[in-house]
């Protein structure tokens, strides 16, 4: 579904990112692991088009999109969660919301659906975004990302700064969500990837250092890798 | 009493004109963070484009329908002043997003460039625009106590466009757009929100505001080359205080500055009445920096 080939990415002068492919499939969730600085974050934005991708080949379906504007790829169908979550504070809910089908103009109306999966924002429907807490942002940046129907939902650490009975809630969303499109997360929290990771693959320094299946990778190197 | 309510509408008739000036202002300085020098200029641009149309009226048109110039004039210049916006967004605006002080000193050569154009163009003397029959005279309270209709006029259109701005921005789905990439630009073009148009589209319809008020001012004055340059510093004035990026605090910018400065005129003269109110606004940014309406929200950053 989604594939980068030999992605570099520089800031300015400096290489973040030294030739990462990866690959992405519906109906699985794969996960980027890896510690802080090691590209993670940068690879998302890689793909989104935020940062500069002087080689490399990223395909949506098989078609090339690294020469697309970033408001080209939403459109070809990718969701995107940023870090941080980037909810707009001064747009209501609804706002939000509505923002998120600029990618899929198909989409008329707000799916009743996406209600049952997040019944909080029924509620505060017409509350500025910025009043929300941190959980129900990060619930409101997922609602976003997944009311235009993309091809692929990508995510970056939907756990942080989070609570525990949200992220569960979170890992139960997402692994409903696979079924429709692929989901690929960026995540350090390990529990939360062995838990709903079908592939992971390992960063550090800007390369991937490991990949395979959660039960297959080397845990004591994984665990090496991610603590300092 | 009389000359209280004059007092009052007269400043009000001036927060009207500073708000007409201001909108599209509020629109590239507050919501774009772009400052505008050339603001002023497309005010120019729209009170000479009201000029020609005058002209060709009056060429070309009979006698009878002269008046109706009045209506092409208000169109042609909202549509000539966003023109220029367009071209000067396309080529200049655009490479200077996030470099405040480098768009400052851009602007500031633009203006220059436009005002000499329109001194090559025009001449240096001052124009002077008719107003049409139906504007003049005025409306008879009492004996003593008369409103110009020219300054209802240009009070209405003030609030024509004050709500024409206010529901685009606050109920169509261009406005929340341009909301959206003013609020966070990367993550709005991560929604599909194709970031380069609503630039594009926002400091046009800005430019155009700006010749719209141009347009109005033909009827109250004459008009120059440097007749933008009057308006730049109070214009700017009126968003600052208001607050940036808010539309109500734009109108209670000129309103502040429109109603206060009337009032210190007539209290004192015309340039202690200037320097009293901007004391005032030195005073008020001093208490609330960010001008009446700052934007505030839960959020940690800037």
């Amino acid at each position: 579904m989604l594939q980068l080939e030999y992605v570099k990415a520089t800031y300015g002068e400096g290489t973040v990112l030294h030739n990462v492919s990866l690959e992405a499939r519906e109906g699985m969730v794969t996960c980027l692991v890896g510690r802080n600085g090691a590209g993670k974050t940068t690879t998302l934005r890689a793909i989104m088009g935020l940062i500069d991708t002087p080689s490399g080949e990223i395909y949506l379906d098989g078609e090339s999109i690294i020469h697309r504007p970033t408001y080209d790829r939403a459109k070809a169908g990718i969701g995107y969660v940023p870090q941080g979550r980037e909810i707009f504070p001064q747009l209501t809910v609804k706002e939000n919301l509505l923002l998120g089908m600029e990618a899929n103009r198909k989409v008329k109306e707000i799916p009743e659906e996406l209600f049952e999966i997040f019944p909080i924002l029924k509620e505060f429907l017409d509350r500025k975004g910025g009043d929300l807490s941190g959980g129900q942002q990060q619930q409101l940046a997922i609602a976003r990302a997944i009311i235009s129907q993309p091809k692929v939902l990508v995510l970056d650490e939907p756990t942080e700064g989070i609570q525990p009975s949200i992220i569960q809630e979170i890992g139960q969303v997402i692994t409903r969500l696979k079924s429709k499109m692929a989901v690929l997360i960026v995540e350090q929290y390990l529990e939360f990837v062995m838990e709903i990771a079908d592939y992971c693959y390992v960063l550090e320094n800007g390369r991937i250092i490991m990949k395979g299946e959660p039960e297959n990778l080397d845990q004591e190197k994984l665990q090496a890798t991610m603590s300092l | 009493m009389e000359t209280f309510i004059m007092q009052i509408f007269n400043g009000i008739s001036v927060s009207s004109i500073y708000l007409l000036a201001s909108l599209g202002l509020a629109i590239t300085f507050g919501l774009m963070g772009v400052i505008n020098m050339a603001h002023g200029e497309f005010i120019m641009i729209g009170a000479y484009t009201a000029y020609v149309v005058q002209n060709l009226f009056r060429a070309y048109l009979p006698a009878g329908v002269f008046d109706a110039y009045v209506f092409v004039a208000i169109v042609a210049s909202f549509f000539t002043a966003a023109l220029f916006g367009a071209v000067l967004e396309r080529l200049m605006i655009c490479r200077l997003y996030g470099r405040t002080e480098d768009s400052l000193l851009v602007t500031w050569g633009v203006s220059l460039v436009l005002q000499q154009l329109a001194r090559s163009i025009f001449g240096a003397p001052n124009v002077g625009v008719d107003s049409p029959s139906f504007l003049a005279g005025n409306l008879r309270i009492t004996s003593t106590l008369a409103l110009p209709y020219k300054r209802i006029f240009i009070l209405f259109i003030a609030l024509i466009c004050l709500g024409g701005v206010y529901a685009l921005m606050y109920k169509s789905r261009q406005g929340r757009n341009i909301r959206a990439v003013m609020q966070n630009r990367n993550m709005a073009a991560s929604l599909g929100v194709n970031t380069r148009r609503i630039d594009s589209v926002t400091f046009a319809m800005g430019s155009g505001l700006a010749g719209l008020a141009g347009c109005t001012l033909t009827w109250i004055g004459p008009i120059g080359p440097t007749l933008g340059t009057n308006y730049i510093v109070d214009t700017f004035m009126t968003v600052v205080v208001g607050g940036a990026g808010s539309i109500l605090g734009t109108v209670l910018g000129s309103g502040f500055i429109g109603i206060g400065g009337t009032a210190f005129e007539f209290f004192t003269n015309a340039s202690v009445g200037k320097v009293l109110i901007f004391a005032c606004i030195i005073l008020l940014l001093q208490f609330r920096p960010k001008g009446i309406f700052a934007v505030r929200n839960r959020a940690l950053e800037d």
